[in-house]
């Protein structure tokens, strides 16, 4: 019991510190530099406080039951079965965690209501929400991809870089033909994907799969599984705008 | 107000079962069929799950309340003719210099956050590792953060003037490239992971608020074209300085062995 109250409390500092640099920034500006009172301040105090609690309980629970599980899979699949079972998995966890990933949710949200105001879909409850789904399945699907992507890359030992190279290329491709609209959104989809849920169980994928295979690096193999998460996205997203307009 | 933000959980908490679903039964699924054994510590296990589901409840909905109309609220106000108009200038005449606050904002949240990211931390660590201690992992987390706070500077600079976004973009792969023929090779997947790890689930929302209330109140910017893309500038700058580190901290112990 008490082991367990001094993890929440760690996690709870932890999301208190992830908070605090926004805090101090935005205080400075409010009272500093615009000198001017902020709007709705009980509101803004209660989001604060659910975001931190949140936060809190969001990476607690996650600490009891995904990672554990999670990084004992990746470890598992890593070092035993077959590839296809591998690569099943890794789709799987690619794909899974991002569709979890809260500020994917978010910003999905906001890019749906801004397309309704830009007369890009029809603004009614049903049509936002269908395209926000929309673009997290792409995005999901897409770090999919680029899992099992860098999960063979591990396996076979492709230099990284033409492979990201490759993945630029691609993406300056499809920037040609993409609808204007769709680009913003698309190149940000690359940073928003990875974060709380994926990163630590991709990692945990990637340097087990590299401590498991001879003459491997973990410190050096093992990493790269990110890049490709933030680089597919891109593409895949741009492709939606394409298929929807 | 209470009975309200009861309600408000209820509802958003029926959207998150759904989201964290597929993860749920893929775990579920690959533990019982292909990995055939029971789940160890069942019932702690469920009540992660619990926590996750409440957590993500609470958060989604704190962001509603609390960092998209700050980030708005705040791009608003450093846009506003008022504020702008204390430094001297007219309503017509405004230039993107007039807008020197939103960039020293946009700098001041990415520097700060940065910093204080701790995956960021791992990553850094893990550099000093690498490198054999050749890599000071506090000095990788300052230059990754300068790089963030130039990234987001730069790209609210873009939505001020309006400039399509992909010429940027570009611009910094082609700089990745270059940098990636005469970076030590051991850094190089670090280095392209960094860029997705900064940003973290918190800065996120803040920066895509910013970004849209920029393109929102900036006169003849639509947050459809303009909105997006301050996210995309933080992923890529992290990439060209935990690089430029690297290359400098090679270029110092390469002066200092020829010097010997």
């Amino acid at each position: 019991m008490y082991q367990q109250l001094s993890v929440f409390y760690k996690s709870f500092v932890g999301s208190f510190k992830d908070l605090l640099p926004i805090i101090l920034v935005i205080a400075f500006f409010q009272f500093v530099v615009l000198q001017q009172p902020i709007p709705n301040i009980s509101d803004i105090l209660i989001g604060l406080i659910l975001v931190v609690l949140g936060l809190t309980f969001f990476i607690y629970g996650l600490e009891m039951s995904l990672f554990p599980i999670g990084e004992s899979m990746a470890h598992a699949f890593a070092k035993k079965g077959s590839i296809g079972w591998l690569l099943t998995f890794a789709f799987c966890l690619g794909f899974g965690t991002t569709v979890a990933e809260p500020s994917l949710i978010a910003v999905a949200k906001e890019a749906a209501n801004v397309a309704a105001t830009g007369g890009i879909i029809e603004k009614s409850v049903e049509s936002q929400a269908s395209y926000a789904n929309g673009l997290r399945y792409t995005v999901a699907f897409s770090v999919g991809i680029a899992i099992v992507l860098g999960v063979l890359r591990i396996i076979r030992a492709w230099p990284i870089q033409y492979l990201i190279l490759g993945g630029y290329v691609l993406v300056v491709i499809m920037t040609m033909f993409a609808p204007e609209w769709i680009i913003g959104i698309a190149y940000d989809s690359g940073g928003v994907t990875t974060s709380t849920i994926t990163v630590p169980l991709v990692t945990a994928l990637g340097v087990g799969l590299a401590s498991s295979i001879k003459g491997r690096n973990p410190m050096i193999d093992g990493f790269g599984l990110i890049a490709f998460a933030s680089l597919t996205p891109m593409i895949f997203v741009m492709i939606y705008g394409m298929v929807l307009s | 107000m209470i009975l309200d933000l009861f309600l408000q959980i209820l509802s958003t908490l029926k959207d998150t079962l759904l989201d964290v679903l597929p993860i749920l039964s893929i775990i579920l699924v690959f533990q019982l069929f292909i990995i055939r054994k029971p789940i160890p510590n069942v019932k702690k296990v469920g009540f992660g799950f619990f926590y996750v589901l409440l957590g993500l409840t609470l958060f989604l909905l704190g962001l509603e309340k609390a960092l998209f109309p700050i980030g708005k609220m705040m791009a608003e106000q450093l846009t506003s003719i008022n504020f702008l108009n204390s430094s001297g200038s007219l309503v017509d005449s405004l230039t993107w210099v007039d807008y020197g606050w939103v960039y020293a904002f946009a700098a001041a949240i990415g520097f700060s956050t940065t910093i204080a990211e701790p995956s960021l931390m791992s990553v850094a660590l893990k550099a000093e590792e690498v490198s054999g201690g050749a890599i000071h992992s506090t000095s990788l987390r300052i230059s990754v953060a300068i790089g963030v706070a130039i990234g987001i500077s730069l790209g609210s600079y873009r939505i001020v003037v309006g400039h399509p976004i992909h010429y940027y973009i570009i611009s910094g792969y082609i700089v990745v490239v270059i940098q990636t023929f005469f970076c030590p090779k051991l850094i190089i997947p670090l280095a392209y992971d960094s860029g997705g790890v900064t940003t973290s689930t918190v800065t996120v929302p803040l920066v895509a608020a910013l970004g849209l209330g920029l393109a929102s109140t900036i006169p003849g910017r639509s947050p459809l074209i303009d909105g997006f893309g301050l996210i995309a500038f933080a992923s890529l700058f992290p990439i060209i300085a935990v690089m430029a580190y690297a290359q400098l901290t090679q270029f110092k112990t390469h002066d200092k062995t020829k010097g010997r």
